[in-house]
């Protein structure tokens, strides 16, 4: 899975920047996808693009169980968030209805990766390649039930063992 | 095994479980509100037409609704969730639906309590964050998503990894003008927002003993801030006492036992803790209110799930009474029976003759929905649980988070106070 980053260097982005408060009684996944990051980065709208990853520091998503947070990115055209680690309702959010993967990464692919590098993610691999810099690094690998979920497509298609 | 581990193995037929275990827990308790509700709809919509069934719920008795984010309707879109929402709770038979404006309804967690839906040792999951707030009773209580909670509805259970715990034991109790908010943001403020992440935040120790229930709640509620998937107390015979009250019946305590293992115990001595804020943008970063910035405050607000129980509106009359307001008050009672003991025990004389307003139940403005929320650069100081930036307004408003004591004093003076510090 290729696509271009859009860096956001710091810890903590909670889901009232991912979706402000305002926008709960939207259930309408386009428009919601309108006010996605409005919080922190009003640009977000303009410049996403389908295919784009989200790279960001440690407990990315923290704050509320809205489901409207994976919703927005996911419809924004955001296919994974690469993050140092992810709050723990919008990681299962993100994975149970399949709308983007949430990619544990390390302090070196965090360090390294630059806002609009390519980087090309291989889950079977566990391996992130920056193709702008031709620098690859190593992805924490998913858990057992995340990552059956994940080939699944969501929750609802997974059939428990 | 601990509490949690009971709960869990029980629930998903095990004769235990141990932490990162994967389980399938049948679930006894499922909440939805007026934004999870319409979530969830719109989930079962993208179902059908996959053509999965989603004709009937596994257990109508075991689902509850609450209106609470967006009501009284702030604007059309609220209103057309309300009306789905009522819809919805015909065609799957829920008979439990409290809607403003009949009688009793509220913030869901508050209804949790206020109402008994919730008994000791249950497996409750709700489609909100904050559904953490129930573990005071002694329940296995977790916030999940929209998808999750169709799953749950469809099917009454749900997967989880069984969390690690972190146990805290308050020893010896809060001095008078400290509150279990002071505590829980000590807490956070030491462990982080991300100190509990996938964790069971337990809480013990002669100070939580001789805590109210109320009190416990608190607790529990802002376990979320620090990422965790639960807060609980092992329930006692003020639970009991409690819930029966209440209306709940075939109580049955649990308790973990004597040989639980904890992934990390912090103690914490009560006579020590003192008043302390959540100073914007984050509930860690907190400071303690006599060296709190000298900042002039816009609003205080007492309200949501967190601070507008009961005895958190008790806890602000007692400052309020005699007292004028020097700044934007509101008061909103957390439920409609809370706001009918305020109003029979003089609470509500008390905050009308200091200038407070006071609202109906309400998430309101605690989540920048309606009801209050802040403009550029207002200051708020509130009972509230997030001060993320845009909470509870404008992005650049800035919220203090405090205890409804340190709420009620800073309303009276407009700078924030401890409430030893009032003339």
């Amino acid at each position: 899975m290729k696509g271009h980053i859009i860096k956001y260097a710091r810890d903590n982005i909670d889901t009232d920047v991912i979706i402000p408060g305002q926008y709960l009684k939207v259930h309408d996944y386009a428009e919601l996808a309108t006010h996605a990051m409005e919080g922190l980065d009003p640009d977000f709208h303009s410049k996403v693009k389908d295919g784009d990853f989200i790279l960001s520091g440690k407990n990315f998503g923290c704050g509320s169980s809205r489901e409207h947070a994976p919703i927005a990115l996911s419809h924004s055209g955001i296919k994974a968030v690469l993050a140092l680690s992810f709050a723990r309702i919008f990681y299962r959010n993100a994975v149970d209805g399949a709308f983007l993967l949430p990619i544990e990464i390390g302090e070196d692919a965090y360090n390294a990766i630059s806002e609009g590098d390519e980087v090309n993610i291989d889950i079977g691999k566990n391996e992130i390649k920056n193709i702008t810099k031709n620098q690859t690094y190593k992805m924490k690998p998913f858990s057992e039930i995340i990552g059956k979920i994940i080939e699944a497509g969501g929750l609802f298609n997974y059939k428990p063992d | 095994m601990n509490i949690v581990e009971k709960i869990l193995a029980r629930a998903s037929g095990r004769d235990s479980v141990a932490p990162d275990d994967v389980i399938f827990a049948n679930v006894d308790k499922a909440m939805v509100h007026d934004v999870s509700g319409p979530g969830v709809i719109k989930v079962f919509d993208k179902l059908k037409k996959q053509g999965i069934d989603v004709s009937k719920l596994w257990d109508p008795s075991k689902v509850w609704v609450a209106e609470d984010h967006f009501v009284p309707s702030a604007e059309k879109v609220s209103a057309e969730n309300i009306v789905k929402l009522s819809n919805f709770t015909k065609n799957y038979g829920i008979q439990k639906h409290f809607k403003y404006g009949m009688g009793q309804y509220g913030i869901c967690h508050t209804l949790s309590h206020e109402e008994a839906l919730v008994l000791p040792g249950e497996v409750y999951v709700g489609g909100d964050s904050h559904t953490n707030t129930t573990g005071a009773l002694g329940a296995f209580a977790c916030g999940l998503g929209h998808t999750d909670v169709a799953y749950v509805l469809l099917y009454g259970k749900i997967w989880f990894k069984v969390p690690e715990t972190i146990y805290f034991k308050l020893n010896g109790k809060l001095p008078e003008h400290v509150m279990a908010k002071d505590f829980i943001l000590k807490i956070i403020g030491d462990i982080g927002t991300d100190g509990g992440n996938y964790k069971t935040m337990q809480f013990g120790g002669s100070g939580v003993d001789v805590m109210s229930v109320e009190s416990r709640l608190t607790l529990c509620n802002m376990t979320t801030e620090a990422g965790a998937k639960n807060g609980i107390v092992e329930p006692d015979q003020k639970v009991v006492d409690y819930l029966t009250s209440r209306g709940a019946t075939n109580i049955s305590l649990i308790k973990g036992d004597e040989n639980a293992e904890y992934s990390q115990i912090i103690e914490y001595e009560g006579s020590e803790m003192e008043p302390l804020v959540a100073k914007p943008f984050s509930p860690e970063n907190i400071a303690v209110v006599r060296d709190a910035p000298s900042v002039d405050l816009d609003k205080s607000y007492i309200g949501s799930c967190t601070g507008a129980k009961y005895e958190d509106l008790e806890a602000a009359a007692k400052i309020l009474k005699g007292r004028k307001v020097k700044i934007r008050t509101e008061v909103l009672p957390a439920s409609i029976s809370i706001y009918k003991r305020a109003m029979e025990n003089g609470l509500l004389t008390i905050f009308l003759d200091a200038g407070v307003t006071i609202g109906p139940p309400t998430c309101g403005a605690c989540c920048g929905a309606h009801m209050g929320v802040l403009a550029k650069d207002e200051i708020c100081i509130s009972t509230t649980n997030r001060n993320f930036p845009g909470r509870m307004g404008h992005v650049d408003s800035q919220t203090y988070l405090s205890s409804p004591l340190v709420a009620a004093a800073s309303a009276v003076t407009g700078k924030i106070t401890d409430p030893r510090d009032l003339p």
